[in-house]
């Protein structure tokens, strides 16, 4: 008997559906393998205490938008209890995927193994009914993003712009209607892109006594829009004692493929990362950007049938968010004085997806002269959750107006945050609501301060 | 009755309220209504036929009133955590949606009182106080979740109230949607009322009394210090009887959590927080005020615990390891989840004299079952939450738990107790209604529920028993959460 059948599922309790309740049902009425190993589902013992931490349910109060109300649909969706109507879509459309539920519940669901096989279940029903992507998803997320390199050449022609403010010009000009929504809204994201630094050498001696040897992933989007980070971050693992390696064959870690539900396109990038950081003297795989290592730190559940799970473990095992392994090391402190006020935010998949929430502050509390002030709901999504920007402009601007003007609640002079995709997002909705904080990575912030420089305020 | 559903005014009424609450608003669908179907107590299932999320006063007033004109019942919900099914709409109907309404009106912390609307979540008012000295008292372990407006309906307890009290003692004012739409407002922010304490009998109505749309609440000041002990019992008995013992001599603890060897191991599995796991008790201890005398408390309860056989106290020597301790007891939960994959918590009081005797029925329960069955629970307040692991795909053990359930129930009864510490009737203990109370008391409630809800449109079949509880059949188990 299979699990299904033995759970006495109750038969659809649905009252008599009105005119248009019908027409809602009726369409697409085939059932699908869902995917989801039905045991997640049990986890869940419906008590509720994920929901006022869900910054969907926060922002709505409806607990179709909750955590608990999303596994109860995807349930019955399994279960045959319901139709996958496009309201249960549009609702789990919304999730932004932070797992900011999975901290708060008690009983240790995982609702990210129910959540990624049900969107790559439905990925998988889109094709088979014959749907294609849209362009956006096809070429700039999946194939201009993971591409550092294509990234980066597609900026040039926004540095420029933004060097002699021509961007500013064009976003306040009538010509902004010209521009489709999405690709308008990755240029609103944009933030000051700075000198177009050189690439990292493939390997950087450690200073003093050295401690660990470490390699750098440096990711895709990350690598184009953020290398200044990448070189303090190589910078100040040197001062820790650390030799650097850069492996050069390294790739896109494959987040934006399997967020979406298309993991199959997503191996040909595991396959390459663990070819790349095979060397056995390598102590630790350092990830800054907290995306990039939950997905490298949970390539397991992605990947279970497909890949020598030997080889996978060795991998994963390695791999370490930058704070979470300088904090372990144990941090050189840093000498030079920043007299500044900072407020720290959450990355959800540094807080939520890898449970790493001293590690930062610890390091920043390092820096002589920094105090640190907390940021209220500072665990709350601030609405960049990968593409979600993108995807869901108008949730995400909420969650982007709402951290912001958290932010300000503090009075903060600096703000930190070590998540690409919150950075941009960081950037974009306090340009937006006209706060002039300085914003960066913490990495950034003790790199300067080993380098004893003040932050561009 | 004929429900809403097999009504004609179903469309219509949805129109209506579209109109007053845009589409977002309103919810319709059935794939959208369904998430609807219960709260925390799983076992009975029944989706409303709307839903409305309303964000004022004068909504809902209007949402109340349309009722009426159609004729079609309602019932308040918060957030829907409720172990007791106090959310379950018995014939379909409108479900009007709390959640929406969650600003903090006013915070007056030198006077000691702030007004919320109903939906505002209990840690987020505590929360928004952080810094002032003051705290919003009661603290369901639910608190990350649950409402003020839940909290209210059903006069919610936690750890601390041992010492400050349950909801209803820290409510000063509260506005309410009668059954009608008419507004009444209750005390208000002195808390002065004339004539009977109306405020006290409409906290723990849920949601049958009326809808509460905006809530008074009482400040009460952060204690200047805290200590917090852990004990550590190679007996039952003399675990209870230190705590009967503690309060015997006058001393009132803030919290006084225990820990059974189940919950132990589970949460030492799990967690590894360095218990003893060979141990048969573990309790929580503490207490708060002022500095002054608070270390001749800690010495006392050191001694009563020694005195009683601990095998080990330790206390909290800075505020790090006080909430590793408070830690290790809220992630009984987690641990719980870990072990067996469904559980149903039961949730009884005794006098604590008689938790001792309570906690050897219980064994012998789990005994005569062959369930696993472990405690955590209030002990200070006499208040058991045995959890009854077991596999909700097995019917046999399912029918199990049922019994066992009932059988702890009535040894609770028998001890002088009652079915329900804090989870409510709701609908999950409608049937030991006529065991806990006589004819007389009965009729005395129904003839007051009648005084606030003479349509019965309100939350209908709640609280009270009624003919049609009958059609109530219990299948399984709620898999409730435990605390
Ligand atoms: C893990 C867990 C732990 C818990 N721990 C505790 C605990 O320690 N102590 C405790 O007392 N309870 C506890 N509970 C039970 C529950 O959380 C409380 O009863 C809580 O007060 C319910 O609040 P809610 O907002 O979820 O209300 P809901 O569950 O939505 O509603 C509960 C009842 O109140 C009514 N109601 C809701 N809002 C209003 C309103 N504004 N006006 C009128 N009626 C209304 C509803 O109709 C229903 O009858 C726990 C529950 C869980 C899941
Ligand atoms: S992942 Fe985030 S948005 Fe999605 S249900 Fe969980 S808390 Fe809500
Ligand atoms: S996901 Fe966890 S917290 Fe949320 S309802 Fe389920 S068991 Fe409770």
């Amino acid at each position: 008997m299979s699990v299904k059948e033995s759970l006495n599922v109750e038969a659809p309790q649905l009252s008599a559906p009105t005119s248009t309740e019908k027409k809602s049902c009726s369409q697409s009425a085939v059932s699908f393998d869902t995917k989801v190993n039905y045991d997640r589902f049990l986890d869940c013992i419906h008590c509720g205490l994920c929901t006022a931490t869900c910054p969907t349910y926060v922002e709505l109060g409806n607990e179709n938008d909750g955590p608990r109300g999303r596994i109860h649909l995807m349930r019955a969706v399994t279960d045959e209890r319901v139709e996958l109507s496009p309201q249960i879509r549009q609702h789990l459309d919304l999730c932004l995927d932070c797992r900011a539920c999975e901290t708060a519940c008690p009983s240790g669901v995982k609702y990210g193994e129910i959540i990624e096989p049900f969107r790559s279940a439905l990925a998988e029903k889109d094709r088979n009914d014959g749907k294609k992507l849209d362009l956006f998803h096809r070429l700039i997320l999946f194939k201009l993003f993971p591409s550092a390199k294509l990234t980066r050449l597609s900026l040039i022609p926004a540095r420029i712009a933004q060097s002699i403010k021509l961007d500013q010009w064009f976003l306040n000009s009538p010509l902004k209607k010209l521009l489709p929504k999405k690709i308008l809204a990755l240029t609103e994201m944009l933030p000051p892109l700075g000198a177009n630094l050189p690439s990292l050498p493939t390997h950087l001696p450690a200073k003093g006594k050295q401690r660990a040897k470490v390699a750098l992933f440096t990711g895709c989007v990350a690598d184009a829009v953020f290398r200044s980070t990448h070189w303090a971050t190589a910078r100040v693992l040197q001062e820790n004692g650390c030799e650097v390696v850069v492996p050069k064959n390294q790739t896109c870690c494959g987040a934006i493929h399997v967020h979406s539900g298309q993991e199959d396109q997503a191996r040909p990038y595991l396959e390459a990362n663990l070819t790349a950081f095979e060397d056995p003297s390598i102590d630790a795989i350092i990830v800054n950007v907290a995306g990039c290592g939950a997905m490298l730190k949970e390539y397991h559940h992605h990947f279970k049938e497909t890949t020598d799970q030997k080889r996978l473990k060795t991998f994963m095992s390695k791999v370490k968010d930058v704070h979470e392994f300088l904090d372990e090391l144990g941090v050189i402190p840093p000498k030079g004085r920043i007299e500044a006020t900072a407020t720290y935010h959450d990355a959800c998949h540094l807080r939520h997806a890898q449970q790493i929430a001293a590690a930062p502050r610890n390091l920043l509390n390092q820096i002589p002269g920094l105090k640190l002030i907390p940021l209220p709901e500072s665990e709350l999504c601030c609405g960049a959750a990968g593409t979600y920007n993108l995807t869901q402009p108008e949730m995400a601007n909420r969650l982007g107006v709402r951290k912001i003007e958290n932010v300000k609640r503090t009075d903060a002079e600096l703000l930190l945050a070590a998540n690409a995709g919150c950075l941009l997002q960081l950037h974009k909705v306090a340009k937006q609501q006209h706060l002039n904080s300085w914003i960066g990575h913490p990495i950034d912030l003790l790199d300067l301060s080993y380098q004893q420089k003040q932050p561009k305020l | 009755m004929e429900t809403l559903s097999q009504t004609s005014s179903l469309p219509l009424l949805e129109a209506k309220f579209t109109e007053l609450l845009g589409k977002d608003r309103v919810l319709t669908s059935p794939s959208e209504r369904l998430v609807y179907e219960c709260d925390g107590f799983t076992l009975e299932k029944n989706i409303p036929d709307l839903v409305v999320l309303p964000e004022t006063t004068e909504e809902v007033v209007a949402i109340v009133k349309l009722c009426n004109e159609y004729q079609v019942p309602f019932l308040p919900r918060g957030a829907g955590t409720s172990l007791a099914g106090g959310c379950f709409p018995f014939d379909g109907g409108v479900m009007i949606v709390l959640t929406r309404m969650k600003k903090i009106i006013e915070l007056q912390v030198r006077d000691r009182y702030a007004v919320v609307q109903p939906g505002v979540i209990n840690s987020a008012l505590t929360r928004a106080l952080q810094g002032t000295g003051y705290h919003y008292a009661p603290d369901p372990s639910s608190q990350i979740a649950c409402t003020i407006g839940g909290n209210v309906a059903t006069n919610s307890g936690g750890p601390h109230t041992l010492k400050y009290g349950v909801t209803v003692n820290h409510i000063l004012g509260l506005e309410i949607v009668l059954h009608d739409g008419s507004i009444l407002e209750l005390g208000g922010p002195t808390g002065e009322q004339f004539g009977p304490d109306l405020i006290s009998v409409f906290v723990g109505s849920e949601g049958t009394f009326g809808i509460c749309t905006k809530v008074w609440v009482r400040l009460t000041p952060d204690p200047e210090a805290r200590k917090t002990v852990l004990a550590v019992f190679d007996d039952m008995d003399n675990a209870t009887e230190a705590i009967s013992e503690i309060i015997g001599q006058g001393i009132i603890p803030a919290a006084m959590e225990m820990m059974d060897q189940g919950i132990t191991q589970a949460v030492e599995e799990a967690f590894h927080f360095g218990f003893p796991t060979d141990a048969k008790a573990v309790v929580i201890i503490e207490i708060d005020g002022l500095q002054a005398g608070l270390q001749e408390q800690q010495d006392a309860i050191l001694k009563i615990c020694q005195d009683f056989g601990a095998r080990e106290v330790r206390h909290a020597q800075t505020e790090a390891e006080r909430l590793q301790i408070w830690q290790a007891r809220k992630k009984a939960f987690g641990a719980i989840g870990r072990l067996s994959s469904s559980f149903c918590t039961q949730d009884g009081v005794v006098p604590r004299t008689k938790l001792p005797e309570m906690l050897r029925q219980v064994a012998a329960v789990s005994e005569k079952y062959g369930l696993r069955i472990v405690n955590v629970f209030h002990a200070g307040d006499g208040n058991i939450h045995p959890i009854l692991l077991f596999d909700e795909r097995d019917e046999e053990q399912v029918r199990q738990v049922l019994e066992a359930s009932d059988e702890i129930l009535e040894t609770c009864l028998d001890l002088g107790g009652t079915v329900t510490g804090e989870h409510g009737i709701g609908i999950e203990k409608l049937s030991f209604m006529p065991r806990m109370f006589t004819e007389t008391d009965l009729a005395v409630m129904k003839n007051v529920k009648e005084v606030f809800n003479p349509s019965q449109l309100l939350s209908p079949k709640k609280k009270l028993p009624s003919e049609d509880i009958k059609e109530l059949k219990r299948l399984k188990p709620g898999r409730h959460a435990p605390h």
